[in-house]
């Protein structure tokens, strides 16, 4: 399944979205997600089904002013 | 000390973490500053480099709040959830809320702004809204459940300082009981006195600390500018006037003339 994640595009086998992050390499980390532009907590991440062409966005602390 | 939402501050000195020359400089700058608040964002992370990881690890190690900002956000969805995401990440429910309007300034767009705060703050966010010295758009922030008004000084990053001392001026007077933090524009020490001088609660910068030739030192100034703007204010100070009166008594001066 394609996917674009931030911005890239990425093949994915998983269809949920926590599978689609561990096969990302994000494991444990601290990151925040949106699919298609809309907010997804962590505690829905194994619900949330992927579908071809969808848009994730995967955020973590960064510098701020 | 200020107080934001319930909560005590150490410090009237809120220090972003940006644009600094390395990590190592930007814990040392934020230990001289003794600030109690550092502002933090989110940025899209790599599952290969995890850049973000070690960041957070360190801002967690310095033992202060975090406020977590929207910066870049121009509409009010952005702004809401990148909040959203915020909350998640950073386990805070505060928020420094921007929403741009404008690219040349980054002036906030006061009525997505508005929008979001209220939005957010029926969500259970507290809002710390990035706004101008206008006293209406203040009155609807605080309509909308803000609790904290944050009026620029100057554009972000200008380092022009207060470029508004009226409007900021007739802020302070106008939200008597309102916490006020002047945000963005500052550029050296004494702009952050003056802020004080004025009876702000406390400012916001970043730039002015970590784009300067020796951040840890600088942040160290802006500690003290800040403590004495606000021992000053506490201190009442004269009222200025526009003709001269000696300080030194006439009365006993020998007539040699």
């Amino acid at each position: 399944m394609k996917l674009t994640v931030n911005g890239e595009a990425k093949i994915v086998s998983a269809d949920n979205l926590s599978a689609v992050l561990t096969e990302l390499g994000y494991g444990d980390a601290t990151v925040a997600t949106a699919v298609n532009g809309s907010f997804v907590p962590a505690a829905s991440r194994t619900e949330t089904r992927l579908t071809e062409g969808d848009q994730l966005e995967v955020l973590a602390p960064m510098q701020g002013g | 000390m200020p107080s934001f939402y319930g909560v005590n501050v150490q410090s009237a000195l809120m220090l972003g973490t940006a644009q600094y020359p390395s990590p190592a400089i930007l814990a040392e700058a934020m230990r001289a500053s003794g600030a109690g608040i550092a502002t933090v964002s989110l940025r899209r992370e790599s599952g290969i480099e995890r850049a973000g990881q070690d960041f957070w690890a360190m801002i967690q190690s310095l033992g202060v709040h975090v406020l977590p900002n929207t910066a870049g956000c121009h509409t009010v969805k952005e702004a809401v959830t990148t909040a959203q995401m915020a909350r998640e990440v950073f386990d805070t429910s505060w928020v420094k809320l921007e929403v741009i309007g404008e690219e040349d300034t980054l002036q906030p767009d006061v009525y997505g702004l508005v929008e979001a705060a209220r939005i957010l703050t029926e969500d259970g966010f507290q809002v710390f809204p990035y706004t101008t010295e206008d006293l209406v758009v203040a009155g609807r922030l605080l309509d909308a459940g803000c609790e904290v008004l944050m009026p620029w000084g100057a554009p972000i990053g200008s380092g022009l300082g207060l470029n508004n001392i009226y409007g900021l001026r007739a802020m302070r007077a106008h939200f008597p009981n309102t916490p006020l933090v002047v945000d963005a524009g500052l550029g050296v020490p004494s702009h952050a006195g003056a802020a004080m001088e004025l009876g702000f609660d406390a400012v916001l910068l970043n730039t002015a600390v970590a784009k300067s030739g020796d951040p840890v030192a600088m942040a160290k100034a802006f500690a003290l500018a800040i403590e004495a703007g606000a021992l000053a204010f506490e201190a009442d100070p004269m009222e200025p006037r526009d003709m001269a009166a000696p300080s030194t008594p006439v009365m006993g001066k020998a007539f040699l003339a």
